[in-house]
């Protein structure tokens, strides 16, 4: 427990120093030839073939592709979730209907189903957006019921005291009210985006991060590799900051 | 010439379906609850009373008998209730909360803001207008909670403990602060407790109901004189004979009330 603010101080520090200790203990170890370089290469040489991809516009070409895709699929996945997860939660008889279908097919893993996709939309950029929309789809669709679902009764007694209209009752109370779960959703569903983008680039495709991982796997280049890794979780991050700011403005009541 | 009724309750009845087989909550209630008029009732744990405020609500329905509310026309709505537990929108800000009704009934933006800005003010949280419930304390959302009900300007008011979960000092503040906002519009309202004091405090007048099934034991006169301190008349010879009264009439049924809970082996 931080008490003091030099506990405070304390707990930073040693935030910012374990990384930084373990990148040293890297380097250190490929130095004395302790880890073999060739699998698990060094931050001097990563950061050595950092600069050539990013001068050449490769990096950023490929990043871009792939931010693309993520963010296509993402709301592709995203949009048709909440509408089905709200109809879900406010209708027995729409959750009747389609919640064993979900059920069933919820725990099929997405990569399963990505050679049916490649047969039905090709090798082009559709089969990539729709294994990611699929993914995001699921993770959204279920949060979003169980927060319309997970309402307090009495919000419901409210607005139907003050005679909601069907109307004002989706709007000011079923929405509104559902919006922390959804947004539990979404965020598991970047999460999931980014695990299946570097899947749909595995086959297929001629850009993108994923695709450069694949790549540096055939010419066995493994900075090249790790470079790409590094995109990737650089990429996660700046998404569950755009997330975290969208849901800071969409939802100011929840407390933090 | 006797005043026209502001509730009509005629043989009200109410009977739930339970695992046990049908169980009546309301038997046969008759009620006139004169226009503008602070009307409470109080009963043993389980008489049904929550259950009657909410038919009067139309949050639930009768199984037989009428309830008549008397429409002094315009588009007032017929009612607006309190409740007992915290239910005032999170994710609405206090302004928001309080203009609820009006927004709902198609208010313009500009009045229904200074109708709720005027109640905002009358329960003191004009500092907290923009804030969100979960940024207050308990007692100050149960005072949002009964400034929606009086922005909206209903024909009765219907109240469900609603100070039941909050501490002794903060319930007697807001049983004032009640009082002050009740005697300037003198809208008719009907006030669920269990606390004998908060009945003889804020009522005209006090319902005794039976235990198990909820019926009408008794109507007593709560004939304290207006505009009431409650620090004050507590202290008066005639708040402690009502006390007595309407204690030595409730003690029974809330005798009954246990005997009942222990047969069926809570």
């Amino acid at each position: 427990m931080a008490k003091s603010p030099h506990n405070t101080l304390l707990f930073r520090t040693l935030s910012v120093l374990s990384p930084l200790t373990l990148l040293l203990v890297w380097e250190l170890l490929a130095r004395i030839h302790a880890i073999d370089t060739r699998l698990f290469s060094s931050p001097s040489l990563i950061v050595q073939a950092f600069a050539p991809l990013a001068l050449s516009g490769e990096l950023i070409l490929n990043t871009l592709v792939s931010v693309q895709r993520v963010v296509l699929g993402f709301v592709a996945g995203a949009a048709p979730g909440i509408v089905l997860g709200m109809s879900m939660g406010l209708s027995p008889f729409v959750r009747s209907a389609v919640e064993p279908m979900i059920a069933a097919t919820y725990p099929i893993p997405k990569l399963a189903i990505m050679p049916l996709i490649l047969l039905v939309f090709g090798l082009g950029e559709t089969s990539k957006v729709f294994t990611i929309a699929i993914g995001v789809f699921y993770l959204v669709v279920i949060n979003t019921m169980a927060g319309v679902l997970n309402i307090d009764k009495i919000y419901l007694d409210v607005a139907k005291n003050f005679g909601a209209s069907r109307k004002d009752f989706y709007l000011t109370v079923a929405f509104p009210g559902a919006l922390p779960l959804i947004f539990a959703g979404l965020k598991l569903g970047m999460g999931m985006a980014l695990i299946l983008i570097v899947a749909a680039e595995m086959s297929a495709a001629k850009a993108g991060v994923g695709w450069m991982i694949w790549r540096a796997y055939d010419m066995f280049d493994i900075e090249r590799m790790f470079v790409a890794l590094i995109v990737l979780s650089v990429l996660g991050y700046i998404f569950s900051l755009l997330l975290d700011a969208v849901e800071r403005w969409v939802v100011p009541w929840k407390q933090q | 010439m006797a005043k026209e009724p502001g509730i009509k309750l005629e043989g009200v009845s109410k009977c739930f379906e339970s695992r046990t087989g049908p169980v009546t909550a309301l038997e046969t209630i008759d009620l006139d609850i004169r226009d503008g008029e602070f009307f409470c009732i109080v009963g043993p744990s389980g008489c049904g009373k929550t259950t009657l405020l909410r038919i009067l609500a139309g949050l639930e329905d009768s199984t037989s008998g009428k309830v008549l509310v008397r429409q002094g026309g315009g588009n007032r709505p017929l009612n607006s209730m309190v409740f007992q537990e915290q239910s005032v929108f999170p994710w609405m800000t206090v302004r928001a909360n309080v203009s609820y009704g009006l927004r709902l009934r198609g208010v313009p933006a500009k009045e229904r803001n200074e109708i709720a800005a005027s109640y905002i003010r009358k329960i003191g949280l004009s500092k907290f207008a923009d804030c969100y419930p979960h940024q207050l304390s308990g007692g100050m959302k149960q005072r949002v909670s009964v400034a929606r009900a009086f922005a909206n300007d209903p024909e009765i008011l219907l109240m469900d403990e609603p100070f039941g979960a909050l501490d002794e000092q903060n319930r007697i503040i807001l049983q004032q602060e009640l009082l002050r906002i009740w005697e300037e519009t003198h809208k008719t309202t009907v006030f669920i407790t269990h606390s004998i004091d908060e009945a003889l405090c804020l009522g005209d007048r006090v319902l005794i109901m039976t235990a198990h099934p909820g019926r009408v034991k008794a109507i007593i006169d709560i004939d304290l004189p207006r505009p009431r301190d409650i620090a004050e008349i507590r202290t008066t010879l005639h708040y402690n004979e009502l006390f007595q009264t309407v204690w030595l009439t409730l003690r029974d049924e809330v005798l009954k009330g246990k005997e009942l809970e222990m047969a069926q082996g809570k």
